[in-house]
């Protein structure tokens, strides 16, 4: 297999030279391995390799992209990128400046996994297989683990080289329970930047989902209807994410009016307790961290809310250039396969000064919702899963509750946090969807936030 | 390919390789405008292995080092779940229509039009709309060969549309869109923003939904978002085999209403989940799974289906080469004889559901589903309103289909893979802000 070191150094000139308001080419090269198990056996391992490259022209405000595996015929896929981008383009190429840089970056790895045997790996997983079975009534349960090291050139037509590797490692767990029909399942979703041993010592939380899971097959339903919430850090991070970070994207926003207009820096969204920050440079070693994003750009620390104010949002280097901002380095593709878009990185509300026992103290009934079996939004409207629940009666914690949905407008809900604790806690097993392109690591976190009038439904 | 399959067999006792190659060509709107221009050239060579009756399993993207991949399938081999199945030799496949040359032909500047016809119908009808959609035409190449002797090779060509709309009163946002794929060049898009125009009409006004139980019309879209996840996982032959499919102990029992009937159909000319053969190289089956409400089978690939004592029903799915996973082809819901219009008639008060968001997020295995309307309209004594804002829905599959009131008589296929008529339901719990 030719090494993509070969494959890029002819083409570095040739992009200077193109006929292109500006052009980009971007190589990858990844080694993967996956280990799955369905109940009390290894239902599949495998590894993977894949080496492949794309080129990005710009012309007149038009994108051309060409992305391919084989590296016959390499020479002509600047021209082809270029042909795409001017059938394309009809206005003017909007690109906010940056820096032109040359660096290697090393991966970060701690206890790269890559390097850790599959015999090693697989008596790890045996053990937390093996303890989630040690639970009577236990039904089923799933794991996969993967991980992977990833090396990306990128290059483009303003003199930047930039050559980055990273690992990854990402675990899921996941207890199923059942009795009389009824089935239940608690999971654990977690991952680091290329550390194996922080998937490691897992074994009293292992035993915790198991044993919650058959837990829930005898708690009660939550009735529906409005309650104050308050949101673990699992959770919270989620919220985060979902349903206000996504709004951040300025891809959504840059070309909308209206959008733009309902996302006016400087608005008053939330009380003067509330900053979320979205950063791939602080804290380093997330999975959602990185040097320079996809577009050669440093990644750098964003507030996007500072004080209850709508204050940063996240580009591309197109998105800053067009709504006259600076780039913010969130501009970030999946694989080689697609272009880059505008993503987040390490997404979270930041600690306040309230202890859990405050944020509880003066709730007379009221939903503690932990952990979560995923997320979605449109836009201004959320609805997220808790993967566990308790009611809050009296300002302490009463009952479980089977799994609870949240939903509503993240401008209301915003408004409603009234409480944000100390105790900031991130998540890294997430892998974030946007139109085509899942999963990108990123983390979220948050600390435990109260909120108050959301709607629950059950089930 | 045959390198690999004699380098292999020379390492273990069985080998099988599986490639899949595709070229795509995109055009993507953006904003109301052409943005931008895309291909794709991609390649993927999957071995797996089986050496001292363990599986075995690599894959390689782009141009593979065969020793490598070889080494690596071997290796992870050792570890490797116990192979119940044998291979299948040469066999006879159906003869399937998915390929059409003309999908190769269609001009890039016909792409870009019909990309402007479908943006130009959505802004005449409401002004204000930001529309993103796109054309898309590509071609794949299937090919596998083992060590018993099994070939298969097939070519599928595949034409998409898609549109997507979004309008923002104050802080209001609405979503319309819909998409349509087939494997012969689709000319007409009217295939595809007559029903987003249909969806903008009856957005126009806004309604309030109480909260309480209402009789629920779900779209085919409404369909595919919210009932069609939990009945997939409990027909997956592997959720049957591990004893956590709530239709597992069912097969032959009656269900479901008797007007609900769901079958697995890789056969449908020129539909791109269409194929002569799964991507183990079983011959491609009609598969009944739910006749008249009583459980009729389950889906399987090889292992699966070894483990549990059945036959493979052609199901084996391996996406861009991953290891084979039981996966429906093209799902089929049988019409009934109301049609939507009737069904809207008979409701005094209650909701039609066109996107149900989050609403595979709750307990699959258990058929619960809920989640928020992201597009939805009341229905007040007989007639569309409005549209529906912040309200959840939540329901049991299997509750809500043992007696369902009609189901429709015009189908659509949603998403490529499901081909269904409207769902009319007696009645869900409904929860609003109002």
């Amino acid at each position: 297999m030719p090494q993509i070191e070969e494959v890029t150094q002819s083409l570095a000139e040739k992009l200077k030279k193109g006929k292109a308001d500006y052009l980009e080419a971007r190589f990858e090269e990844t080694q993967t391995s996956q280990i799955v198990y369905r109940g009390k056996v290894l239902e599949s391992i495998g590894r993977s390799t894949a080496s492949g490259g794309n080129v990005r022209a710009l012309v007149k405000g038009g994108w051309g992209f060409t992305s391919f595996n084989s590296y016959d015929g390499l020479n002509d896929r600047i021209p082809l990128a270029i042909e795409q981008a001017r059938a394309a383009g009809t206005g003017k190429s909007h690109l906010a400046p940056v820096e032109p840089a040359k660096e290697t970056v090393p991966s970060s790895a701690a206890k790269d996994p890559t390097t850790v045997s599959l015999a090693e790996k697989k008596r790890l997983l045996d053990e937390y297989n093996e303890i989630i079975w040690s639970i009577p009534q236990i039904k089923t349960s799933h794991i996969q683990y993967s991980d992977g090291r990833k090396k990306v050139i990128f290059m483009n037509s303003e003199d930047s080289f930039i050559t980055q590797e990273r690992a990854d490692v990402t675990l899921y767990l996941s207890a199923i329970a059942a009795k009389d029909g009824e089935v239940q399942q608690v999971l654990i979703s977690t991952g680091s930047l290329g550390d194996f041993s922080k998937i490691t010592g897992l074994h009293k939380q292992v035993k915790e989902i198991a044993q919650n899971a058959v837990a829930l097959l005898d708690a009660p339903q939550a009735k529906d209807g409005e309650y104050t919430v308050v949101l673990d850090p699992f959770l919270g991070g989620v919220f985060a994410h979902e349903a206000f970070g996504h709004l951040s994207e300025s891809d959504f926003v840059y070309e909308n009016d209206r959008l733009r207009e309902i996302m006016e820096l400087g608005k008053q969204f939330g009380d003067k307790h509330l900053n979320i920050v979205d950063s791939a440079s602080d804290p380093a070693g997330m999975r959602g961290s990185y040097k320079y994003d996809d577009e050669g750009t440093p990644s750098v620390k964003t507030y996007l809310i500072r004080e209850g104010k709508l204050v940063g949002r996240l580009h591309s280097r197109e998105t800053a250039a067009k709504m006259n901002e600076k780039p913010t380095g969130n501009a970030r593709a999946v694989s080689y396969r697609f272009p880059p878009i505008v993503r987040m990185t390490n997404t979270y509300i930041e600690p306040g000064a309230m202890s859990f026992q405050d944020i509880i103290a003066d709730i007379k009934e009221g939903i503690y919702a932990r952990k979560m079996y995923g997320g979605t939004t449109a836009m201004e409207m959320f609805t997220f899963s808790a993967g566990e629940a308790f009611m809050i009666r009296n300002g302490k914690i009463a009952e479980a509750l089977r799994p609870v949905k949240l939903t509503g407008n993240v401008f209301n809900t915003l408004q409603n946090i009234d409480a944000i604790g100390n105790d900031l806690g991130m998540n890294q097993g997430g892998g974030c969807g946007k139109g085509e392109q899942m999963p990108l690591p990123v983390s979220t976190g948050s600390p435990h936030i109260r909120i108050r009038h959301c709607l629950i439904g059950g089930k | 390919m045959e390198q690999i399959l004699a380098l292999a067999k020379k390492a273990a006792k069985e080998a099988e390789v599986f490639e899949i190659a595709s070229e795509e060509t995109r055009v993507k709107f953006e904003s109301n405008r052409l943005k931008q221009m895309r291909t794709n050239q991609s390649t993927s060579v999957a071995l797996r292995v089986i050496k001292d009756g363990r599986i075995g399993f690599a894959t390689a993207a782009g141009t593979a080092d065969r020793q490598q991949l070889v080494k690596d399938a071997v290796e992870t081999a050792a570890f490797g779940s116990r192979a119940k199945f044998k291979l299948p030799g040469d066999a006879r496949y159906p003869k399937v229509d998915i390929f059409d040359p003309a999908v190769e032909s269609v001009a890039i500047k016909d792409m870009v039009a019909l990309g402007e016809e479908m943006v130009a119908a959505l802004t005449e009808h409401t002004p204000g709309i930001l529309c993103e959609a796109s054309v898309t035409r590509s071609v794949i190449n299937v090919r596998l060969i083992n060590s018993r002797g099994g070939k298969a090779e097939y070519k599928k060509s595949f034409f998409g549309l898609d549109i997507e709309g979004n309008l923002i009163t104050g802080t209001d946002m609405l979503f319309v869109g819909e998409q349509e794929s087939s494997c012969r060049p689709i000319t007409d898009p009217r295939q595809v923003t007559d029903p987003v125009l249909n969806q903008l009409d009856r957005a126009k006004e806004k309604a309030k939904s109480p909260t309480k139980l209402l009789p629920v019309v779900f779209t085919p879209n409404g369909v595919a978002s919210a009932l069609v996840m939990p009945l997939i996982t409990a027909l997956n032959g592997k959720t049957v085999y591990e004893g956590a499919s709530p239709l597992g102990d069912k097969a032959g029992q009656k269900v479901f209403d008797k007007a609900f009937s769901l079958r697995d159909d890789p056969s449908l000319a020129y539909r791109p989940a269409s194929r002569p053969c799964d991507d183990e190289g079983v011959p491609s089956q009609k598969t009944p799974l739910i006749n008249k409400g009583t459980v009729r089978g389950f889906i399987y690939d090889l292992q699966t289906a070894a483990l549990a004592g059945k036959k493979s029903t052609g199901n084996g799915n391996r996406g861009r080469g991953s290891l084979p996973n039981p996966t429906p082809s093209g799902l089929v819901i049988t019409p009934g004889k109301t049609t939507f219009d009737e069904m809207v008639a008979d409701i005094k008060e209650g909701l039609v559901i066109e996107i149900l968001m989050g609403a595979e997020q709750g307990n699959i295995l258990g058929g619960d589903f809920s989640g928020n309307v992201l597009l939805g309209f009341k229905i007040e004594k007989g007639k569309i309103v409005g549209r529906v804002k912040d309200t959840m829905v939540s329901g049991n599959v299997y509750k809500m289909l043992k007696d369902i009131a009609a189901i429709g008589s015009e189908t659509r296929w949603v998403g490529g893979f499901l081909q269904t008529p409207p769902f009319y339901c007696k009645e869900l719990s409904v929860s609003s802000k109002g």
